[in-house]
């Protein structure tokens, strides 16, 4: 990255090595410079572009064939959408899966994002609080307004554990309720917080590099960072689309 | 990259003169409009994209495919009772040759039989035939012979007689020369 070039300066302020593990997450202007406003064409909507195009080339024109023996493309596409169907009817059940292309949505973006974000010198926009964020909130607030117009005010039986003994039963509501609410910080944090850490560590080895008779570990080091970040960015995808399952389920069926 | 250039101006508050991040860049208040409106946009792009083509395509591919396999392995039965039937009609059909096979031989085998006993019970009679006829030649030569000698020996008997200078008929002769020869 750019701010590689100041080793120089860091250099002439007493200190052989350099680290900026955060400076790959800043937000910049894609061309030109000045504020980074709303609308403004960022590093942001280029990777955001390029997560598009990617599924657009595995789904859709992976699939154009449409052959009946796949090839390879149209069966990671096949395998997504499999992986990704048995996972919604099995968590949430048969009337879930009209809410199969939503989730499919999530898991396809966050995958992509992820795996996108592990190219050198990329930029990872699932690494931003911001987008999710609006992930977390987007599936919070679907899941809860889904509840309350399938079940009515019986939603609110989810919070009170009938199996429990009554006295229990106020204590145990307020300790759901709590962790309802904490659901959508505990979802977006998780995601933005492997995904950034990962990289963040990663870039603090390849800072290690510079020293001559430590680069051989750093390299080996970043290696196998990079490896487990490659299992990370299918997990956290993994794991943030079963989470939406379950919260789902518990929207459809909140009588447990 | 565009900041390197900047120097000293800093295009936001969590970006310091050199263009580097400010404590975490994911905590940058700037920033935030903008990932989530083009965040926004990119989850709609992807929506769209994937339920109005991508999704429906591959459920159509699975279930054409599924409908082929289930055809095919259908086809596979049908093929295999057909392959079974036919081999029970060619098992059927060698059982059958082979009984009728054994039939004909041991037919063959009871007329060879038949033939032989004949011929050999045809041969036995000839060969007592002809050893009948064959004693019975050689008893008639036996009795010539015996004949022959009983008047060779009289004859003999009565040229002895004769030489010796005596005198006897025939009838004494023969009678006593018949007598030696019963003895």
């Amino acid at each position: 990255m750019a701010t590689e070039t100041h080793g120089a300066d860091a250099a002439a302020e007493g200190t052989g090595l350099v680290f900026h593990p955060m400076d790959q997450f800043i937000v910049k202007p894609l061309f030109g410079h000045g504020e980074v406003g709303m609308l403004t064409i960022t590093n942001v909507t280029l990777w955001l572009a390029l997560s598009i195009l990617v599924i657009f080339v595995l789904m859709v024109l992976g699939t154009s064939r449409r052959a009946i023996v796949p090839s390879r493309s149209q069966s990671i596409a096949e395998l997504a959408y499999g992986f990704i169907h048995k996972m919604v009817e099995d968590v949430t059940g048969k009337d879930g899966l009209k809410y199969f292309p939503y989730i499919m949505t999530l898991f396809m973006f966050i995958v992509t994002a992820n795996f996108l974000g592990l190219l050198p010198k990329s930029f990872t926009t699932t690494s931003h609080f911001a987008v999710t964020v609006v992930l977390a909130l987007a599936v919070f607030l679907t899941v809860t307004i889904l509840g309350f117009v399938k079940n009515g005010v019986s939603f609110l039986s989810m919070f009170w554990v009938s199996s429990a003994p009554l006295a229990l039963r106020p204590i145990l509501a307020i300790i759901e309720l709590v962790s309802y609410f904490v659901r959508p910080v505990s979802h977006s944090i998780r995601l933005a917080g492997n995904v950034m850490a990962g990289h963040a560590v990663i870039k603090v080895f390849a800072g290690f590099a510079a020293i001559a008779a430590v680069s051989p570990v750093s390299i080996l080091a970043i290696t196998a960072m990079y490896g487990l970040e490659i299992l990370v960015a299918f997990i956290q995808a993994y794991v943030f689309t079963i989470l939406t399952c379950v919260y789902l389920k518990d929207a459809l069926h909140p009588h447990h | 990259m565009a900041t390197e250039t900047h120097g000293a101006e800093a295009l936001s508050a969590c970006v310091d003169s050199h263009g580097s991040a400010v404590g975490m860049p994911q905590l940058c208040g700037d920033w935030i409009g903008n990932q989530v409106f083009w965040l926004i946009i990119t989850l709609v792009v992807i929506f769209l994209i994937l339920s109005k083509i991508a999704l429906p395509r591959i459920a159509s591919v699975l279930a054409e495919r599924q409908g082929t396999i289930t055809n095919d392995i259908a086809a596979a039965e049908e093929l295999k009772r057909k392959s079974e039937e036919a081999e029970a009609a060619y098992q059927q059909a060698l059982t059958d040759a082979r009984t009728e096979a054994q039939a004909i031989a041991q037919k063959t085998r009871d007329d060879i039989k038949a033939d032989l006993d004949a011929a050999m019970a045809k041969a036995d009679a000839d060969i007592s035939a002809k050893a009948a006829e064959s004693e019975a030649a050689i008893a008639e030569i036996r009795n010539s012979a015996m004949e022959n000698v009983e008047i060779v020996a009289k004859d003999t008997a009565a040229a002895i007689v004769a030489a010796l200078g005596g005198k006897a008929d025939d009838a004494k002769i023969a009678a006593a020369v018949s007598n030696r020869m019963k003895g």
